[in-house]
C-alpha cells in the first residue's frame, strides 16, 4: 500500500523529524529517526513551507511564484518529494489514507 | 598522514552509553562481557561538557543508551542538555524498571525518538529471553505511552535461534503498537552473543525464511511501518559496512568516558582508548591511537587493500576479524573474499546445528541492544 498524497494534502512534520542548521558543515539536514538527510536549496524551501496549514497547493504556488515557474511542474515534484518521506513515515499529512488508522 | 587525518569527515553520531545497569539479562547483549561499575560512572556534568563538545564537532544524532540509560537519575538533565544544545536524541531503552515514570519527563526535556527493544512478539518466550517476568508486559504499557505523547516510536528486535519465528509476529505487534519503525537485527556475535554464539545460531533455512517475511511485509505495510533489516554475517557473501567506517561516523562513549570508535573495540587487544578526563572529544576524534588504528583504507592487507569496494564497505568488521582470524587488521571473513570466508560458513553450521542451549545470561545487570553496527544514517 503506498501513500498518496494529492495537491489537496496538508503536510506537516511530525514529532521526532526536524530541520537543522548544521553550522559544521555549512548545511541543512532533515533530522529523524536514524536518519539525517542532506537537503538541497529546493528540498530546504519546501520543508520550510510544510507547517502543517499550508497544502501541497499552496506550498507550490508559494514556489512557483518566488521561481517564476509552471505551478503544475512544481506541484508534481512536490508530491513526488514529499510522497517518498511519506512512505518512509517522516512527513505526516491530512488527509492520508493508510495513516487514518481505525 | 596529516593528509589522511585533514580528509577525516567530522562524526555525526555518537553512542552515550550512561550505565551499564539494566534490569535485563539478554544472552545477546553486544555490552563488553567486562561491565563497568556504577561507582565508575561519569557525573551529570562530564556528560553535559561532553555532549556540548560533541554538538561543536559536528555530531547531529545522539544514542542514549546503556545498559538501561533511564537507571541513571539525571537522564531527563542529560535530555535537556542535548535540546539545548541542539542534538537529536534517541533513547534506547528496555522499556522496563523506571523507564515507564520517566517517560513523561524526558518528553518535556525535549526527547525526540524511543527506541525500544523487544525480545519476541509474544510475553512467554520474550520474558525466557530477557530473564526477567513480566517484561514484555511492561514494554507493551511503555510503547502505547510512547506513541501517546506523540514520540516516534521504532521497536529493535535482536533476531537469534530462539525467536526467528517470531518474526511475522513481531511485525505484527508493530503495526498494533503503532511504531513507525521496526528493525529486525540478527545478532552480531560480540561482547555476550560471542560467548553464546552456539546457542544462537539460526539455521540458514530459517533465516532465510524469515528475509522473507520481512520482505513481503515491507510491501504490504508501506507507508505505515518502515522496517530495516541488519541481515547475519555468518550467512553473508560481503561484510556490513563498519559502521560507517572506523573512526569516520561515530564514537561511542562509555559509561566510565572511555571513547571507542565503536562498542565492540575493546575486545581489540593493544588499542588505546583516551578518556574524556583527559582530553576533549575533538581531540580524541582527530588524534587518539584506537581512532587512527584503522581510519581509512592505509592499514588494510590484501584482498581488501586493492578492493573496489574498499570504500564501501571499510573491509567490514574489525572485532570480528580479530575474534575469528587472530588479527584485526585482516580482511573481515564474512567476505567470500577472505581466505578465512570457509571458516565462517563451517562455524554457521556448526553453532545452528549444536543442540547448545546452556547460554550464559549477562551479569550483573544490564542489557543492550545497540544500534545495529553498520547502521544508518
Ligand atoms: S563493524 Fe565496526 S563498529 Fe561494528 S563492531 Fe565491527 S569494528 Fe565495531
Ligand atoms: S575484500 Fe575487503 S574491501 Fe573487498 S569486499 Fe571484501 S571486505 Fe570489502
Amino acid at each position: 500500500m503506498m501513500t498518496a498524497l494529492s495537491a489537496g494534502s496538508v503536510p506537516h512534520l511530525p514529532r521526532g523529524v526536524r530541520l537543522h542548521h548544521d553550522r559544521i558543515r555549512n548545511t541543512h539536514v532533515l533530522l529523524a529517526p536514524e536518519r539525517a538527510f542532506d537537503l538541497d536549496d529546493i528540498a530546504l524551501e519546501v520543508l520550510r513551507l510544510v507547517d502543517g496549514q499550508r497544502s501541497i497547493r499552496e506550498i507550490a504556488g508559494a514556489l512557483a511564484a518566488r521561481y517564476d515557474a509552471e505551478q503544475d511542474v512544481i506541484e508534481a515534484d512536490v508530491i513526488d518529494m514529499l510522497n517518498g518521506l511519506a512512505n518512509r513515515r517522516i512527513v505526516g499529512a491530512t488527509p492520508l489514507e493508510p495513516d487514518r488508522k481505525p | 598522514m596529516s593528509d589522511v587525518l585533514n580528509a577525516v569527515p567530522a562524526p555525526i553520531g555518537l553512542l552515550a552509553e550512561l550505565t551499564h545497569r539494566c534490569p535485563l539479562r539478554c544472552p545477546y547483549c553486544s555490552n563488553p562481557v567486562e561491565l563497568e561499575r556504577r561507582s565508575a560512572e561519569l557525573d551529570t556534568a562530564t556528560w553535559c561538557r561532553i555532549l556540548s563538545e560533541a554538538a561543536a564537532l559536528g555530531v547531529l544524532h545522539v544514542h542514549l543508551s546503556g545498559g538501561e540509560p533511564t537507571a541513571r537519575s539525571d537522564i531527563e538533565a542529560i535530555t535537556a542538555h542535548c535540546a539545548m544544545v541542539g542534538l537529536y536524541t534517541n533513547l534506547i531503552t528496555s522499556g522496563v524498571g523506571p523507564a515507564l515514570t520517566k517517560l513523561g519527563g524526558l518528553a518535556a526535556a525535549g526527547l525526540d525518538h524511543v527506541q525500544l527493544s523487544v525480545q519476541a512478539g509474544d510475553a512467554s518466550t520474550a520474558d525466557s529471553i530477557a530473564q526477567l517476568k513480566g517484561a514484555h508486559e511492561q514494554k507493551l504499557v511503555f510503547a502505547r505511552r510512547v506513541v501517546e505523547l506523540d514520540l516516534p516510536l521504532t521497536l529493535n528486535a535482536v533476531i537469534h535461534r530462539g525467536n526467528i519465528g517470531s518474526v511475522s509476529d513481531l511485525i505484527a505487534l508493530a503495526v498494533d503498537l503503532g511504531a513507525k519503525r521496526l528493525e529486525i537485527a540478527h545478532t552480531q556475535y560480540y561482547g555476550w552473543a560471542y560467548v553464546n554464539r552456539a546457542a544462537l545460531m539460526p539455521t540458514r533455512t530459517e533465516v532465510d525464511r524469515s528475509i522473507a517475511v520481512v520482505e513481503e511485509a515491507r510491501e504490504q505495510l508501506q507507508g505505515r511501518l518502515v522496517i530495516d533489516l541488519v541481515v547475519p554475517d555468518y550467512y553473508a557473501s560481503y561484510p556490513k559496512a563498519c559502521a560507517g567506517g572506523w573512526g569516520r561516523r561515530l564514537m561511542n562513549v562509555s559509561p566510565s568516558g572511555k571513547v571507542l570508535p565503536c562498542h565492540a573495540a575493546e575486545t581489540i587487544p593493544n588499542l588505546t582508548f583516551w578518556n574524556v578526563h583527559d582530553h576533549s572529544l575533538a581531540e580524541i576524534w582527530a588524534e587518539s591511537p584506537a581512532f587512527q588504528a584503522f581510519r581509512g583504507t592505509e592499514w588494510m592487507q590484501e584482498p581488501c587493500r586493492s578492493c573496489e569496494r574498499r570504500e564501501r564497505d571499510w573491509g567490514g568488521c574489525r572485532c570480528q576479524a580479530l575474534a575469528l582470524t587472530g588479527d584485526a587488521a585482516s580482511t573481515d571473513p564474512a567476505c567470500h573474499l577472505s581466505p578465512h570466508h570457509a571458516l565462517i560458513r563451517n562455524l554457521a553450521r556448526t553453532d545452528s546445528a549444536s543442540s547448545s542451549s546452556t547460554t550464559v545470561y549477562r551479569g550483573f545487570g544490564a542489557l543492550t541492544e545497540h544500534v545495529p553496527a553498520g547502521e544508518p544514517v
